[in-house]
């Protein structure tokens, strides 16, 4: 489903990807973690083109979109991004915001797009927030709208970029378990994250990147509890 | 010293005439130079430094002559290319729209620059190209926040106005200067037009204060 080959990123002369490879398979839960400057969020961005990658490719559903002649608007609706700080849309309510790409880029009629908007707030728990304006919402609901608002363009493929970071502790909860809600339907989720309690309930797989590579990949209780490398142990026993 | 109230009464309506004019003539090039002032603030912007480069000349054009200079170069040279002889309206509307267009492109610019780059990145990764992204996300959001300083270019355009009359576009300062060749007073028609213009200014500062409240508060 995702293909990574030889991924390299640089901003100016910092190396931010120095040679990442790896395969993402469809319905799976790829969980990234690692320390601040790792290049995971850059991995995550790379994939979607918000980074223009220096060298290598990156197959999404056997397009390249590292490739000029891939049209990228069209990868991205496949593709589905959730940021840290949800930048949600503040001009529009939170159901105009889920409307705005189904209407302006599936070119969806009216009707269809309200009723599919509404169905994912319910899913989301805020079918009662449809006309309130980001403002009026707490962290936690906004990554949640934020979140209807990329599955409004029904992607194959989520990505997720430390979804609860900017949260308060006690928003993280109603977050993770709609995350988890997604990858239960079988979502393709690749997940960057500090929660390492959600990579082992809900990861498939997790990978630990560290100084722009991969330092390590493995199936979650593997992972935790018998690290390989001496740099995952040190990371592991810091965070967990 | 006495003071020739009855010049005053004599000029007023042509003062008021003149008056509109001058309303007009400002509404007029904040308008037009919005327009122009959006697609060359765009232009500006573009990542080609080949493709900005002209819309730079532009802006360095505009802000760095004077715009008395300007009105001079389009009513003499310029406008005679579109119609024949000569037209003080059309080069007064010229000169004004194309010099706030300019100064407009910049509070643009400004705009645009100050919505967080999230919103963009967020608009993209929904698969929006950069038009719709442009006009469905950030410039509602830009606009919002020029509404001031585009209130502060339509005072400044008011005043600037003025000097068209030394072209004889009939506003405000064209028929007080000929209620001073009449009657060689100097302070009956000057500070006549002073009041005019400041009674405008106000006004105008008012409702924009207000405008600008309102918008904060929402």
């Amino acid at each position: 489903m995702i293909k990574v080959e030889k991924l390299k990123k640089s901003f100016g002369q910092h190396e931010v990807l120095k040679d990442i490879n790896v395969v993402i398979q469809p319905q799976e839960v790829v969980v990234v973690i690692g320390p601040s400057g790792s290049g995971k969020s850059t991995f995550l961005r790379c994939i979607n083109q918000l980074e223009t990658i220096t060298d290598g490719h990156i197959f999404v559903e056997g397009k390249d979109v590292a490739d000029k002649k891939t049209n990228i608007n069209e990868v991205r609706t496949e593709v589905g991004m959730v940021f840290q700080h949800f930048h949600l849309f503040p001009h529009m309510t939170v159901l105009d915001n889920i409307m705005l790409a189904p209407l302006k880029v599936r070119k969806s009629s009216v009707q269809s797009s309200k009723e599919k908007g509404l169905q994912l707030l319910q899913k989301v728990g805020l079918e009662d927030k449809a006309n309130a304006y980001p403002s009026s919402l707490s962290g936690g609901q906004k990554q949640r709208v934020a979140i209807a608002r990329a599955l409004a363009m029904e992607p194959k493929i989520m990505l997720f970029d430390e979804p609860t970071s900017a949260l308060d502790p006690e928003m993280v909860g109603e977050v993770l378990e709609v995350m988890k809600q997604l990858a239960k339907e079988g979502m393709t989720m690749i997940v960057v994250t500090h929660e390492m309690g959600f990579a082992r309930e809900v990861g498939d797989r997790v990978i630990f990147m560290d100084g722009g590579v991969i330092v390590e990949e493995n199936e979650p209780k593997q992972l935790f509890e018998n690290p390989q490398h001496n740099r995952t142990k040190s990371f592991l026993s810091k965070v967990l | 010293m006495d003071f020739r109230f009855d010049i005053i009464v004599e000029y007023a309506p042509l003062f008021l005439k003149g008056t509109l004019l001058t309303i007009g003539l400002s509404l007029v090039g904040t308008v037009i130079g919005t327009i122009l002032g959006l697609f060359i603030g765009l232009g500006n912007m573009m990542k080609n430094k080949w493709l900005a480069f002209p819309f730079k000349v532009y802006i360095t054009f505009f802000r760095g002559t004077p715009l008395l200079v300007q009105i001079l170069i389009i009513h003499f040279g310029v406008v005679t290319f579109f119609v024949d002889g000569t037209n003080a309206i059309l080069a007064g509307i010229m000169a004004l729209s194309l010099n706030a267009a300019a100064y407009i492109s910049e509070i643009f610019r400004a705009g645009i620059q100050s919505i967080d780059k999230g919103q963009m990145e967020a608009a993209r990764s929904l698969g929006m190209n950069h038009v719709q992204a442009m006009r469905y996300v950030i410039l509602p959001q830009a606009f919002k926040r020029m509404i001031p300083p585009l209130g502060n270019e339509f005072i400044v355009l008011l005043k600037d106005s003025s000097l068209i009359s030394i072209v004889a576009a009939p506003e405000l300062m064209y028929y007080v200067g000929l209620a001073k060749g009449q009657y060689y007073r100097v302070w009956e028609p000057y500070l006549t037009a002073a009041v005019i213009y400041l009674v405008l200014t106000v006004t105008l500062t008012y409702f924009l204060n207000r405008l600008e409240r309102r918008l904060t508060t929402e």
